[in-house]
């Protein structure tokens, strides 16, 4: 129960520090729409040849993983400024704790910035969204876990390197392909308007078990790389 | 001794890939339908050792945090570089073959795409490695690194080789397109044996620098610190 | 039960030997004032006492249980060179944040409580970010002591504060004294950190050359701990 509570304690303080400049949140979302600017000279959604929904699931996470390296690098970097890392250690916050609340606030900052980027998406995309949306919803949330997972502890990584933000993007990436995977395959299917189906399913299991399996390796191990 | 060790291996290594070499172009009844498909003989040896390589890291990488002991985090280095080089050979020998079985260079076959993954994950392990210079903080992350590593690699073979039933690419498979007579496969499982004794050398002889430029390190060390 | 048992601790960075066989026991009570030159491992052993880092060979009991313990470190406070403190909170968000994590009971009544005891009450909802220099000091010794802790951990704490911090500090030190707590500090002021010290440990070269009682002579040549124990 403190577990939680020292956790939330730790999320609340990251969330409302970030508020309060909202950097990262602005540039993570700035990032977002131009990415999805940029794809356009590519795709050309205004080519009616070309069935959007063949692209717009990989599209969309793409800018995703890539908005998120801009706030998940400054996840521990924060802590870095007076000696705050320290503090947070020396306390009787277990490191699983400090990488819990940590990885919350990531991952309430990424949604947020997914959920606006979302809109802007779908109507720069023409993407009908309402017809599955539920569980458009739900694998974001999933997909979402996963990158925070995977983009916090790298973070947690490299905190202390000297080529922290170019580090942290090459590490993240190549770890996060089963689960960026799963989640361009099934938001494919579900902007298309196809359900789940026995036939994606196992990109969900996909998902859950990558969620899972990585969240405990992470919470178990992070004291390996915060303290010394 | 350990000089002896390692001659005896090359020896039995080399040996080995001399006497499939043999087997493959003289004894065993030629693949007509399919172009230059010898070159299977190294590509998927060079898979299994890569990924013997990743899972011995792994074993290694909980051996330090267990002990504490350092040299077990030289030797996990050393053995995940010898495991990229035949992760490379894997990509490198594929590439080739698809070029000669289909014209093309890369097909995104689920295999070489999946190692091409882990290729970049284990590559990202050297690369922090490199940007730690303090040796005990070092293998702490990089066991760190080696331990969720290796579970990816479940992950991204898994789930890449599903995408690919869904979507499927040229397969850079004779198994799957003609099939493999009985005793056609088994150079494949020598070839490893071989390449497992090879990279173990490889292992050995980056155990030695690692260790001698460790030396030099606390030296540095010691001299700048009075 | 001492405060405080080093046994057989070693540190290694690598190869090389930070801190090589320390032995020392901490009685309750005292203040021990750790002194050596830069790089003969203060700050490694502090950091260590502080559950930050995990000694190569050895342990280090704080009151009979392990430092890394949970419970332990509910009882530790450390003040290490940066303030600790976050920029972008105010100072009773900071204050309330540790509390949280410390466990402290009634946590805003405390926090206000040392809020004013280090004379900043008044900017209880200011940003860390637009205080002075001197403010953030107080506000940093304010969170070491916000959980009453029976052990302090003080790296070379003189060194930052100002006059009105020194105050503060030397009062909360006292107080936490008269509770029967027990200081750890390294430090370079010497004149300073010996008045206060019941005991001093000289480390050099990550090793224990000095550890006993604080004596006159200590005070009136303050040279002359490491002429006697130290090398030139």
């Amino acid at each position: 129960m403190t577990f939680l509570r020292q956790s939330l304690a730790i999320a609340a303080k990251d969330l409302r520090s970030e508020m309060r400049t909202k950097e990262a949140l602005n540039a993570s979302l700035a990032f977002a729409v131009v990415i999805f600017l940029l794809f356009s000279f590519a795709f050309d959604p205004a080519n009616l040849n070309i069935d959007v929904n063949d692209y717009a699931g990989g599209l969309l996470w793409l800018a995703f993983a890539f908005a998120g390296a801009l706030s998940l690098n400054r996840s521990f970097a924060r802590e870095l400024q007076n000696d705050c890392l320290d503090a947070l250690v020396a306390s009787p916050a277990a490191p699983g704790v400090l990488f819990l609340g940590k990885a919350l606030a990531n991952f309430a900052l990424l949604l947020a910035v997914e959920i606006v980027s979302l809109a802007v998406f779908s109507v720069m995309y023409d993407v009908r969204l309402r017809a599955q949306l539920g569980w458009i919803i739900m694998v974001i949330l999933l997909t979402t876990w996963a990158i925070t997972v995977i983009g916090t502890a790298f973070s947690a990584l490299t905190v202390n390197l000297r080529m922290r933000e170019l580090m942290l993007p090459i590490l993240t990436y190549p770890f996060l392909i089963p689960a960026l995977l799963a989640a361009i395959l099934l938001t494919a299917d579900l902007f298309a308007g196809k359900p789940i189906s026995a036939a994606n399913a196992i990109w969900l299991r996909v998902l859950v078990a990558f969620d899972v399996i990585f969240s405990l390796l992470a919470v178990v191990f992070i004291d390996i790389v915060l303290v010394g | 001794m350990r000089e002896k060790i390692m001659y005896l291996l090359a020896a039995a290594g080399i040996g080995l890939v001399t006497w499939t070499l043999y087997k493959v172009w003289f004894v065993l009844p030629k693949e007509a339908n399919v172009a230059a498909y010898q070159i299977l003989y190294f590509h998927v040896p060079a898979a299994f050792t890569a990924f013997t390589g990743f899972f011995t890291a792994l074993v290694l990488s909980g051996l330090y945090l267990g002990t504490g002991n350092l040299r077990y985090d030289a030797l996990a280095a050393g053995v995940v570089e010898v495991a990229l080089a035949f992760a490379s050979i894997n990509l490198i020998t594929g590439m080739i073959w698809a070029r000669y079985a289909w014209g093309i260079w890369w097909t995104w076959d689920a295999r070489l795409t999946s190692m091409l993954t882990c290729w970049l994950i284990y590559a990202g392990y050297l690369i922090l490695r490199r940007a730690i210079d303090e040796p005990t903080q070092r293998a702490r992350l990089s066991a760190f690194l080696a331990i969720l590593g290796c579970v990816d690699v479940g992950f991204v073979y898994k789930s890449i080789e599903w995408f690919r039933t869904q979507h499927p690419s040229p397969v850079l498979s004779i198994r799957s397109g003609g099939g493999m007579g009985p005793g056609m496969e088994t150079p494949i499982y020598w070839n490893w044996l071989a390449m497992l004794c090879l990279g173990t050398v490889l292992v050995m002889v980056r155990m030695r620098q690692e260790e001698i430029s460790r030396e030099i390190d606390s030296l540095r060390r010691l001299a700048h610190a009075y | 039960m001492n405060a405080l048992d080093v046994e057989g601790v070693w540190k290694y960075y690598g190869d090389f030997p930070a801190l090589r066989e320390i032995n020392i026991q901490v009685a309750a009570g005292s203040t021990v004032a750790l002194l050596g030159r830069n790089g003969a491992g203060k700050t490694t052993l502090l950091r260590i006492l502080a559950g930050l880092s995990k000694p190569t060979k050895g342990k280090v009991r704080v009151q009979g249980e392990d430092a890394r313990q949970e419970s332990t470190r509910r009882r530790i406070g450390v003040l290490g060179h940066g303030i600790s403190l976050y920029d972008e909170l105010s100072a009773i968000e900071n204050l309330l944040l540790f509390a949280r994590l410390y466990g402290v009971p009634n946590p805003v009544k405390r926090a206000d409580e040392m809020l004013e005891r280090t004379g900043l009450d008044r900017v209880r909802d200011g940003l860390v970010r637009e205080f002075s220099r001197g403010m953030r000091q107080r506000l940093a010794v304010a969170r070491v002591f916000l959980h009453a802790p029976d052990l302090l951990l003080l790296d070379e704490p003189f060194t930052a504060l100002d006059d009105r911090a020194i105050a503060v500090l030397h009062a909360l030190l006292e107080e936490t004294h008269q509770r029967g707590g027990t200081v750890v500090m390294s430090t370079h002021q010497l004149r300073e950190a010996l008045e206060l010290a019941t005991h001093v440990a000289l480390i050099q070269r990550g090793q224990i050359a000095f550890a006993g009682e604080r004596r006159q002579e200590m005070l009136v040549d303050t040279g002359w701990l490491y002429r006697t124990y130290g090398e030139n």
